[in-house]
């Protein structure tokens, strides 16, 4: 089964209560007016998509309904799926090797299991991964992770807990430079951003790997709950400025969420969605296909 | 997406207003639509959001400006006190069994934070003299069981594990230990789930009739958007929940979350989870989080943290002070020094009104400030300290030299102090006007 599929069925749920709503306001507005933009900003707004971002669209789309002459519902929908998905910059996530994936966000949104899914997506793909345990906080969290480097068939490199996640990945470099490792994803403590000292914990990770690796890539990438709302802007702005991510990844698009902010995120920060996580099986990372995603949503 | 202070939006807002004794209608619909954004920024509902401004909308038309208070504070006061109403009644008491053993279950989504919810109320309720017993009926996310265990190793408290069997048979197992080794509540830690998962939901539902808990806890990210309400929703309909705890809520997200869900199942929210140690669980105060979601700080939860974290005997001292006006710089020495053994700077500050983290970023509030700030102070003569209006430019080239700062650092210092002894005034004015039985002002 394809991404397009996948997503699409995932999101079927949500998906059919919001469509229903928009294709009822479109049909119900034969003519497109100010009440008919107003009824799509608040399925924008209930998407998560956030005040300003919906605002930006519905503007855009303005100028669109303007220039193009559309008048037809079914047209609109279109051009507003366009718009969506013109907000997302095409990037891929390309791995040259050797390539350091740092994974990083706040509590509870899935970094782990992310981890245990992007290390068997790339054992299937012939790379040689090596996972390093640097969320030595959380209670219990090596062992998660070294359950999901098992199920990937993957190796992990874990300290005690408590210990410093710096030496964790120092450690995890040394052992990717010897095994021959492509990738070495390091899993960190879920931290809010506005934990300035914790920051910190991670810029030092970051330096590591620069400084430890240097002819490694640096990939950092956020992994964001679908279900978070606004305050998801505020994260990945201050995760950007930390460890100057590559993308992020949106987790839990299996439940009723849309994972809006995403769109948000990608219009003020310049930001791709990489992978999309829709489910718990370890094959439930899809590439992210922003026209499925604008499909799946509208 | 910087956010401003909702006050100081509405004050551009009503500028044009001044003069005017009473709200017409169109001023009040120009502030609303800052209210809405507000809120909507603050992850409230749409639809709550709506029912909300409406309802604002009709009590705040044709309102009488109060003396003393501006139209853009008559209508926060207003906007306040319903999200108050909408949010309350304060109800944070937890319904305990008479004569048997008190069953919590804890239930939500994944990553919301149950396992280490948990570990917090079990500290909480072994404070107030009970004996809780942890649970662990995760039998799904790999290594949930070990985390519970390591929580309820730090909180002292015993954990129930059996494996990962039927997670229906482990709480009515746990019942039975618990009958045994004499413990009177348990919390029983369960998988994390989305609302939409059929099978899981049922297996909630089992457990549920199985061991008939007297709380159902349903624990809920902060930072959670608009899909909060649907997910509250599913989980009330079919467990009937008694209750909500709000977690995360020590980052900026603003929380809007609590009271769309309040609002959508009147399900009362019981605690907030405000901190990643396990003493880090609060009750719930309506009044604060409405402040918060307006983005005005929280001046109660500060001065309380402040009294947990500083002696008592010099909290009453700093209060007699506060009142009498006689705070001084030897005072906000004290202060700064008790801040820091209170957390991390950015986390009280946003606390205070008029300083949200949005306004704060660039500013840098590290650890060495606070160094500068005590050497400035250190090298102020006694007199200077409490009567800081004399610190003339020759004096600030002392101090500065003293300190090994600039004048403009003093210069800085000394105006952050005349804010903070504003702030104190205004605080204290609300009190007596509280006990003249006057309005309150509405931000704190």
């Amino acid at each position: 089964m394809g991404f397009f599929e996948r997503l699409k069925q995932s999101l079927v749920k949500t998906r059919n209560q919001l469509a229903e709503k928009i294709e009822g306001i479109i049909k119900l507005s034969a003519k497109i007016d100010e009440d008919t933009l107003e009824e799509l900003e608040e399925v924008l707004i209930s998407a998560d998509i956030g005040v300003s971002a919906s605002e930006k669209l519905l503007s855009n789309l303005k100028e669109k309904v303007k220039t193009e002459k559309i008048r037809l519902p079914e047209e609109l929908k279109e051009a507003l799926k366009e718009e969506i998905i013109k907000v997302f910059p095409a990037e891929k996530l390309e791995i040259v090797p050797p390539t350091i994936i740092l994974v990083v966000g706040v509590n509870g949104v899935g970094k782990t299991t992310t981890i245990g899914k992007l290390a068997y997506k790339f054992k299937v793909q012939g790379k040689k991964v090596i996972l390093a345990a640097s969320d030595t906080f959380r209670a219990a969290a090596a062992e998660q992770l070294s359950i999901w480097g098992q199920r990937a068939g993957v190796d992990v490199v874990k300290h005690q807990e408590g210990s410093d996640p710096a030496a964790v990945l120092f450690d995890a470099i040394q052992a990717g430079k010897a095994r021959r490792a492509d990738i070495i994803i390091c899993d960190t403590a879920g931290r809010l951003h506005t934990k300035k000292n914790l920051m910190e914990e991670l810029k030092k990770l970051y330096r590591v790997s620069e400084k430890e690796y240097p002819e490694a890539r640096i990939v950092s990438l956020l992994v964001l709950d679908a279900t978070t709302g606004q305050n998801a802007i505020a994260q990945a702005k201050i995760f950007k400025e930390a460890v100057n991510l590559s993308g992020i990844v949106l987790t839990k698009l299996d439940g009723t969420a849309k994972g809006g902010v995403a769109v948000a995120i990608a219009s003020e920060l310049n930001l791709p969605v990489l992978f999309a996580g829709v489910g718990e099986g370890i094959d439930d990372l899809e590439e992210f296909d922003p026209k499925a995603f604008a499909d799946a949503i509208l | 997406m910087a956010f401003e202070a909702l006050t100081q939006k509405l004050e551009v807002v009503f500028k044009r207003l001044r003069g005017k004794g009473k709200l017409s209608e169109a001023d009040v619909k120009q502030a609303m639509r800052e209210i809405r954004l507000a809120l909507l920024e603050a992850d409230v509902n749409y639809k709550v959001v709506k029912d909300f401004v409406q309802k604002v909308t009709e009590r705040a038309v044709g309102q009488e400006v109060m003396e003393s208070l501006t139209p853009a504070q008559q209508v926060i006061k207003i906007v306040h006190d319903e999200l108050i109403q909408l949010m309350g009644p304060k109800d944070t008491k937890l319904n305990f069994s008479q004569s048997k053993v008190s069953v919590f279950m804890m239930v939500g989504l994944q990553g919301s934070g149950k396992t280490t919810t948990c570990g917090k109320l079990g500290l909480y309720l072994s404070k107030v003299g009970k004996r809780p017993l942890l649970v662990a009926a995760d039998i799904y996310r790999p290594a949930a069981i070990k985390q519970l265990q390591v929580v309820g190793e730090k909180v002292g408290l015993p954990v129930f594990t059996a494996g990962e069997q039927d997670p229906v048979a482990i709480s009515k197992a746990a019942l039975e230990h618990a009958h045994r080794h004499g413990n009177d509540v348990v919390i029983i830690d369960t998988a994390g789930r989305l609302h939409i998962d059929d099978e899981l939901m049922e297996e909630l539902e089992r457990i549920k009739e199985a061991v008939t808990p007297n709380e159902i806890l349903l624990v809920v990210d902060s930072m959670t958007g608009q899909d909060a309400v649907n997910v509250a929703e599913t989980f009330h309909s079919r467990l009937h929940l008694t209750g909500l705890i709000l977690t995360k809520l020590d980052g900026d997200a603003r929380g809007g979350a609590a009271l769309s869900i309040k609002a959508v199942t009147g399900c009362p929210i019981k605690f907030i989870g405000v901190g990643e140690k396990l003493t880090d669980l609060e009750p719930f105060y309506p009044d604060r989080m409405a402040s918060r979601i307006l983005g005005m700080g929280d001046v109660l939860s500060l001065i309380e943290k402040a009294t947990s974290a500083i002696d008592q005997e010099k909290a009453r001292q700093l209060e007699e002070k506060i009142r009498k006006e006689e705070f001084t710089l030897e005072d906000f020495l004290e202060q700064i020094k008790q801040v820091r053994k209170m957390g991390s700077l950015d986390q009280i500050m946003s606390m205070i009104p008029g300083f949200s983290p949005q306004k704060l970023q660039g500013v840098e509030f590290n650890e060495k400030e606070l160094v500068h700030i005590e050497a400035i102070i250190n090298s102020m003569t006694k007199e200077e300290r409490r009567n800081p209006s004399i610190i003339n430019g020759s004096r600030r080239r002392r101090i500065a030299m003293g300190s090994g700062t600039s004048v403009q650092d003093v210069n800085r210092l000394l105006k952050q102090f005349e804010q903070t002894r504003k702030l104190m005034k205004q605080l204290s004015d609300l009190e007596k006007g509280r006990k003249k039985g006057r309005f309150r002002l509405p931000f704190f």
